[in-house]
Parts: C-alpha cells; sequence; structure tokens
C-alpha cells in the first residue's frame, strides 16, 4: 500500500468511513500519522462543541454567582465548586455509570418514547460532561472578570442614565470579556487537552472509533515501541495548541481594538494541566 | 472481620452492610486511599525539587543549561500530559531495563525487534519470579517519577516567575553589601521568593490532587481500580451478591476529592496569609491596614 492509499483508507477511519480493519502487522510510519490524525477529529468536535456550548451556560453561571440573591448564587456556586474541585477523570467515570442506569427500553414521556441508548457514547455522554465541565472553569473566569470591571466605568454609565439591561450589554459585557479573554485561551487549550481523556474513562470506543491517543496508545501497545505514535500525537497537539492561540489572538485583537496599544492585554500560556 | 460475618447470606441490614464493608476487599479499597496519599506525599516534594532544578537552570548565565531549563518547561507545557503518562511509562520501563541488560545480558542485540521489545530474562525490572508486591511497588515507583517529572515541569514555570518577581532592589543591595552570585541566591533570592510562588503552588497542589486518578492508567490499583472492582455487579455465587453499585463507589470518590479540595484549599489560604505577613506586596499590605 502506498502512503496515498493508505491516507485515502483511513484518513476517516475514526468516524467510520473507508477501510474497517485497522493495521495488525508492518505498521509504516504514514498508517500511524495517518490514523492518529484521524483521531484528532474526535478531539476537534469534542474541544469546538463543549466550548461553544460552555461559553453560554458560563456567562450564564458567572451572572448567577455575581447575583446578590442567594437563591441565585448558591446553586451556581456549588456547580462551580463541584466541578472545578473534583478530577475530570471522575465526573466522566460517573457520568457513564448514571447514564447507564437510565431505562434501556427508554422513556415514556406523554406518550412519546424517548431513546435513552445513544446517552452512554462518548458523542453525546462525554460531551455533556466536557461541556459542564469547562463551563465550571469559564465561570469562574468570567466571574472574576466581572469582579475587576473598574468601578469608574460603572459610574460613569449609571451617571449617563444607563442602567440594567443596557449597563450590561453595553459596559459590563465587553470590558468582562476583554479582561477574561487571555485567562479564556488557556481555557479553551486545557480543553482540548483534556478531549484526550475521553476512551481512556468511562466511555468506551464504539467500533474502534477512537480520538487522537486511542490510536496512539493502539499502536504503542501493537508495536511495544512508544517513540513513534506519542511524539505523533505531541506533535498533533503543538500543532492545535497553536492554531487556537491563533484565532483567540484575532477575537483578543478585536476585542482591544479601541484601547492603546501599551494597556491591551496579551495572551500569555499559563500552567494548568489536568482537570 | 466479625465472628457474625461468617455466613454473609444469613445476615441482613445494617448487620449485612457492616460486614459488607469491613469485607478483606474493602480493606485493601480504603489503603488504597493511603496508596493515594503516599504518591501525593512523595510527588509533591519530588516535583518542588525538579521544579527548583530546572528554575535555577532556567536562570543560568551559561547558554546550554539555560536553554535546557526553559525548554523542559515549554516542552511539558504544550503537550496533554496524559500523553506524558502512557509515554514515560513505557519509555522509563524500558530504557531501565535496556541500561541492565547492557550490564547482565551477553548478548547485546539491539531490544526493539520488530513488533517485540526484547531483552534476557535476567534484564527484566522487576525479575519475573519476584512476588507481586515488587510489581506492585516498582509500577508505582515509576508513577512517582513520571509525577515528578511533569509536575516538576509545572513548578520549575511557577519558580521561574517567582525569582523574577523578588525586587531587583534586594539583589542590587546584597551585591552592595559585597555578597557573592551564590549568597545572593541562597539568602535573599531564595527566602524571599516564596511569597510570589504560592498562589501558582497552591493552583499545582490542586492540579496534582486531580491528577492521581490517572495512577489507575498506570496500572496500579488505586482507588479508582478498586472502586470498579468493588461496585460491579456480584452474582450469588460471590459473597456478598449485589447489582451495579459503581455509581455509588464513584459518588464516594468524587466527595473524597471534593472534601480534599476543600481542605488544601482552607490550609493553603491561612498559609497564604502566614506567608504575607509584613511582606512589601499587596496583600501584606491588606493585612498591615486591617491590623492598624
Amino acid at each position: 500500500m502506498t502512503c496515498w492509499e493508505t491516507i485515502q483508507a483511513y484518513a476517516f477511519r475514526s468516524i467510520g468511513l473507508g477501510e474497517n480493519l485497522l493495521p495488525r502487522t508492518d505498521f509504516t510510519l504514514c498508517q500511524q500519522v495517518t490514523l492518529i490524525g484521524s483521531g484528532m477529529i474526535w478531539n476537534i468536535y469534542f474541544g469546538v462543541l463543549a466550548l461553544a456550548f460552555g461559553f453560554v451556560l458560563a456567562v450564564a453561571v458567572a451572572l448567577a454567582k455575581s447575583s446578590p440573591q442567594p437563591m441565585i448564587r448558591k446553586p451556581a456556586e456549588w456547580f462551580v465548586f463541584v466541578f472545578r474541585g473534583s478530577p475530570l477523570f471522575i465526573q466522566f467515570f460517573l457520568a457513564y455509570e448514571a447514564l447507564q442506569l437510565l431505562p434501556k427500553a427508554g422513556i415514556n414521556v406523554l406518550g412519546i418514547t424517548v431513546e435513552t441508548a445513544w446517552t452512554t457514547r462518548a458523542w453525546a455522554g462525554a460531551l455533556f460532561v466536557l461541556f459542564l465541565n469547562t463551563s465550571a472553569y469559564a465561570a469562574e473566569i468570567f466571574h472574576g472578570a466581572l469582579k475587576s470591571i473598574p468601578k469608574g466605568d460603572l459610574e460613569a454609565a449609571e451617571a449617563y442614565g444607563i442602567t440594567g439591561w443596557q449597563k450590561f450589554r453595553r459596559i459590563q459585557w465587553p470590558t468582562m470579556l476583554r479582561l477574561a479573554w487571555p485567562a479564556y485561551t488557556n481555557e479553551a487549550i486545557f480543553l482540548f487537552h483534556a478531549t484526550t481523556l475521553v476512551f481512556f474513562s468511562g466511555f468506551p470506543a464504539f467500533r474502534q472509533m477512537g480520538d487522537a491517543l486511542y490510536y496512539a496508545n493502539y499502536f504503542a501497545d501493537k508495536t511495544f515501541n512508544p517513540f513513534i505514535p506519542y511524539p505523533i500525537v505531541a506533535c498533533y497537539f503543538i500543532a492545535l495548541t497553536l492554531i487556537v492561540t491563533g484565532l483567540f489572538a484575532l477575537v483578543n485583537r478585536r476585542l482591544n481594538r479601541h484601547l492603546p496599544s501599551n494597556v491591551k492585554s496579551r495572551i500569555r500560556l499559563r500552567p494548568q494541566i489536568i482537570r | 472481620m466479625f465472628d457474625a460475618c461468617a455466613d454473609p447470606k444469613s445476615i441482613e441490614g445494617l448487620t449485612w452492610a457492616a460486614c459488607y464493608l469491613t469485607s478483606g476487599k474493602h480493606i485493601d479499597f480504603y489503603w488504597s486511599f493511603v496508596t493515594v496519599l503516599l504518591l501525593l506525599a512523595l510527588t509533591a516534594p519530588a516535583a518542588l525539587a525538579m521544579g527548583f532544578a530546572g528554575a535555577t537552570a532556567a536562570r543560568s548565565r551559561f547558554l546550554p543549561i539555560s536553554i535546557l531549563g526553559k525548554g523542559y518547561a515549554a516542552i511539558v507545557r504544550g503537550v496533554p500530559d496524559i500523553i506524558f503518562f502512557l509515554f514515560f511509562v513505557i519509555a522509563l520501563d524500558q530504557g531501565i531495563e535496556y541500561l541492565k541488560s547492557l550490564a547482565v545480558c551477553e548478548d547485546h542485540a539491539w531490544p526493539w525487534q520488530g513488533l517485540e521489545f526484547r531483552v534476557c530474562p535476567e534484564a527484566k525490572v522487576p525479575l519475573g519470579k519476584s512476588s507481586a508486591f515488587w510489581h506492585q511497588a516498582y509500577g508505582f515507583g515509576l508513577a512517582v517519577f513520571t509525577f515528578a517529572i511533569v509536575f516538576g515541569a509545572f513548578a520549575a514555570n511557577v519558580l521561574y516567575g517567582a525569582m523574577n518577581a523578588v525586587p531587583r532592589a534586594q539583589l542590587e543591595t546584597a551585591e552592595a553589601y559585597g555578597m557573592s552570585h551564590g549568597q545572593v541566591f541562597r539568602r535573599i533570592l531564595v527566602p524571599q521568593m516564596w511569597v510570589y510562588a504560592l498562589p501558582g503552588l497552591s493552583n499545582l497542589w490542586m492540579i496534582l490532587i486531580k491528577a492521581t486518578p490517572l495512577l489507575f492508567l498506570l496500572g496500579v490499583k488505586d482507588i479508582v481500580y478498586w472502586a470498579r472492582e468493588l461496585g460491579g455487579s456480584k452474582t450469588q455465587a460471590y459473597e456478598y451478591p449485589h447489582p451495579d453499585w459503581r455509581l455509588w463507589y464513584f459518588l464516594g470518590l468524587l466527595v473524597f476529592y471534593l472534601i480534599f479540595t476543600k481542605v488544601s484549599e482552607i490550609v493553603l489560604a491561612r498559609l497564604s496569609a502566614r506567608l504575607s505577613h509584613g511582606q512589601a506586596t499587596a496583600a501584606g499590605e491588606a493585612q498591615r491596614k486591617a491590623a492598624a
């Protein structure tokens, strides 16, 4: 098999297209690069969707956490504490076991049977856990940003008669985003890193359709040589990190476009790994 | 454990629960919590030492050492940690066996042959005939070393930042008094850097706590292993038959981690207040104002 044929056969293996049988002997570098790259589809799928949905929930939770009413504030505080205080690894296991307990035949809601089998699959169940997890981490970031909005800005808004929703939309929201963005970029990067945990915790890979690390582990197990597949995953992730940083830097530039260049907030990678 | 537990099938209710929770396997489960705590107790100082070495290397004026120190911190940060965990454990294991094979084996064939990693039986670590305890201990040792390498890189980053945060004037004053570079480092820089390093290090400690379930991936019989083992549904063939209780076991682990992180948070907040006392930082200034 030439390398081009390998790419045609395995480029979309992780989503079930192309050759079904994974290579078993005579592993070539090309096969490893292609299959691991194909697994990256899952990492990007989990990362992008969890970030997109998580952003909305995170803003809501951050606002709830800054609310003066305990009825709204307390649940938000607990949500953030539970998801930030426990390992993502355990959260995956717990969610998988909990979803398994749903009745197999489906739930009857007002005469309509709702299927439940799909919730134990990684594409739905793990995405849900990642969504809640990133929401909690991002909510803490946005909450911190909301608290550090300059007092003068808010007083000026009130002096102009801008209150309530108008004040939030025109003053608090843009400043919150601008202040939170560098930290949020880090959160995005480490969320992508966290997606590698999916197939190593509760959620099993369906028909050997796994993420990049799943295939890397497959090759390392088969060849007893960790020195090729793991550096390949590492390279893919470094590339992904650079792309994410680049995209977020574009947004950051837009958020800071009205400021003189010496006060603009820069995006810096900060250490924060496992969750 | 208790006499009443001799025939578990005949007892019910609270007695059953008491017998169930003190069965031999459950005692192993409770010991595995000690394993986790032991891992933390060994890893935290080891990672701190690695981080200190890394940060000192990164500050070195000799370029290759400085590049080594900075490169160490940079590489680990760009890559998902779980890849390091999976990679280092196999790589270390094979590296150790290869070095040992050079010493004890007769033929020095290259061990990576086709689909196998082959060294002579005498070079296996631990030896094939060693007891299960040594296999477990070796696995645990590899895990501690891997954790120390990965977290050392993060600690190096924090400590490097903290060393740079110590006011320049302090060091210049020390130099003006005629102290050598080593003396400035030992007497001025290191004692003052901790207050700047503490926020980063406490963050790291929280992350380290939450990284401990990864022991399971490294093949150590830790709390996740036992939770899966004990929680799985047990048929009548077992002494204590029960349906699938894994959800409750994992819920227990979740609560354990939540309590652990909460307690750490409180202790670290106190430590931070203690270290900030009398320091020329915003926190130290706030304490001074509150007292006055």
